[in-house]
Order: C-alpha cells, then sequence, then structure tokens
C-alpha cells in the first residue's frame, strides 16, 4: 500500500511560513512608512535617482516567470512532463536575469558612491541615507529571496526530470511554486514604494 | 460510519485539485502587466496626497491576481483562506498601531 500524502496539509504547512514571509517584509515595510512619513520630500529624492526601466523591466520579469511557474503546475496536472520542465527552465532563467538586472543596478549606484556607509550618504540629509539604507536592505533580503526560489525551482526541476516529481505528486512544485510568488508578491510593493514615489 | 466520513473528506480533497487553463493564466499575466504599465504611467503624474494610496490601490489588485490565480488561493480550502486573511488583518493592525505612535508624538 502507498502511503497517503495529506495534500491540503502539505499547503497548509506552506502558507504559514509564507506569513512569517509577510510579516518579515511587513515590518521592513513599516520602517519605510514611518520614515517616509518623515522626509517625503528626501524619500521622493531618493527615488528619482533609482533606475525606473530597470526596476519596470525587473517587474516584468518577474510577472513572467510567476506566470511560467503557474503554468508548469497546470502542465504537471495534466501529465505533461517536457513542459513542466520548459516552463521551469524558463523561470529559473528569468530570475537569473532579475538579479543580473539587479547587479547592473547597484554597481550603477555603487558607482555614484551612494552605498551603506559612503561618504556621499552619511554626509548628506538623514532622509536620503535612511531611504538608500532601506532600499538596500529590502531589494538585498528580496535579492536573496529570489537566490533561495530559483534553488528551490532548480531542486524541483531535478526530481521532475527523475520522476520524482509526477501527475500525482506535485507537492513539491507546489511549494516552490508559491513560494516563487511571495517573491514577486513582495516586489509588487516594493517596486511602487521605491522607484515611483513622487 | 467513522470510515465513511474519513472518505468524504478524501474525496473532497481530491476534488481541490483545480487545474487552471493556460489561457487563464494568459489572461492574468496580461492584465498584471496592464497594471504594471497603469502604475508607472499614474507615478509621472502628481497626485497631491493620493500619489501614495493610489500606488498602493495598484499594487494591492495586482498582488489579489497572484494570489487568487496564480497561487491557486480561488480554489483554496477554507483554513487557508482564513488564516491568510488573519496575517493580512495583523499586518494591517501593526501598520495602523505604528501611525497611532508616530502622528501624535
Amino acid at each position: 500500500m502507498e502511503k497517503k500524502i495529506d495534500k491540503t496539509g502539505v499547503r497548509i504547512g506552506m502558507w504559514l511560513f509564507l506569513y512569517t514571509e509577510i510579516i518579515l517584509f511587513g515590518g521592513l515595510f513599516v520602517l519605510y512608512a514611518a520614515y517616509f512619513h518623515k522626509y517625503p520630500e528626501l524619500f521622493a529624492q531618493g527615488g528619482k535617482e533609482l533606475n525606473r526601466v530597470l526596476g519596470t523591466v525587473n517587474t516584468a520579469v518577474l510577472l513572467i516567470s510567476s506566470f511560467t511557474v503557474a503554468a508548469s503546475i497546470t502542465a504537471l496536472q495534466r501529465g505533461k512532463k517536457g513542459q513542466t520542465i520548459a516552463l521551469l527552465l524558463f523561470s529559473i532563467c528569468c530570475g537569473a536575469l532579475f538579479l543580473v538586472n539587479k547587479y547592473f543596478e547597484w554597481s550603477a549606484k555603487f558607482h555614484h558612491d551612494i552605498f551603506p556607509n559612503s561618504a556621499t550618504l552619511q554626509d548628506g540629509p538623514d532622509g536620503l541615507n535612511i531611504f538608500f539604507g532601506l532600499y538596500y536592505v529590502i531589494t538585498g533580503l528580496h535579492a536573496l529571496h529570489v537566490i533561495i526560489g530559483m534553488l528551490l525551482l532548480t531542486i524541483t526541476l531535478v526530481l521532475v526530470i527523475k520522476e520524482r516529481v509526477h501527475q500525482d505528486r506535485f507537492q513539491l512544485l507546489e511549494n516552490s511554486g508559491l513560494y516563487w510568488h511571495l517573491v514577486d508578491l513582495i516586489w509588487i510593493f516594493v517596486f511602487p514604494l521605491f522607484y515611483l514615489v513622487l | 460510519m467513522n470510515t465513511q466520513i474519513i472518505n468524504t473528506q478524501i474525496v473532497n480533497t481530491e476534488e481541490n485539485q483545480h487545474i487552471i487553463s493556460y489561457k487563464m493564466l494568459g489572461i492574468v499575466l496580461a492584465a498584471l502587466l496592464v497594471l504594471t504599465g497603469v502604475t508607472v504611467a499614474v507615478s509621472t503624474v502628481d497626485l497631491g496626497v493620493f500619489n501614495v494610496p493610489v500606488a498602493l490601490l495598484i499594487a494591492s489588485t495586482k498582488a489579489t491576481l497572484v494570489l487568487l490565480f496564480f497561487m491557486h488561493m480561488k480554489y483554496e480550502s477554507r483554513v487557508i483562506i482564513v488564516s491568510f486573511i488573519s496575517a493580512v488583518v495583523f499586518l494591517g493592525i501593526m501598520i495602523s498601531l505604528m501611525f497611532f505612535d508616530v502622528a501624535f508624538r
């Protein structure tokens, strides 16, 4: 007799973990809100320094990768292994593209002497220093989540290829997918708050 | 008697395995990309005090779409829906209490 899997239970466990992630980033957003309330002009000035085009491209990249991850679940549920593999590979590449863009974005900032503890920020107004501090903490933590998400998707991809994850047992794909969507959800809020503040 | 109840529960969870078509997911993606365009376009117009609320409203709409369709929340069991809403409400309490403190200092 095959061991029964509590499919709903597995998902509930993942969601419980995701709530802790929401509160983790939520706490940082609270910090952002408090300082935005205190220094609205400086936050707007800081936001104009950020590269809107790269931010928008990265938003689109994450949204598309979220779509392909969701589609890979549909593919596996329908028993189409090849499609699942292709969609997962594409999603992982999207994650990599996101990180490459982030690398260029951060290097440009470093080049302009905008990084934690840089002379420009230290001698500049407090609000701007706090804005970029939050920018580095939140986008850095988010980038770390992108890396973890890519790792989870890669593990899932390998197990799909080895047929350990398949049509009747795809909880790992589902949960990795949920994690990836959470990363996307957080970015949906990071993008307007940092790149588009007026 | 007991086994019967357990059996129907298992059948119920099996039915919960909802398959969302590519087409549906594609429509959601298109909506998300359009909303991203809208939020960028709106950010070039100064709406005064409404700048942040409008940006957050669009972001929340996008988040809802991701949750409902990409994360299958629309077809999820009640436990997950209720617990998710509680987590969001808790976050809301955290943010509003912070403003009570900051605004009246």
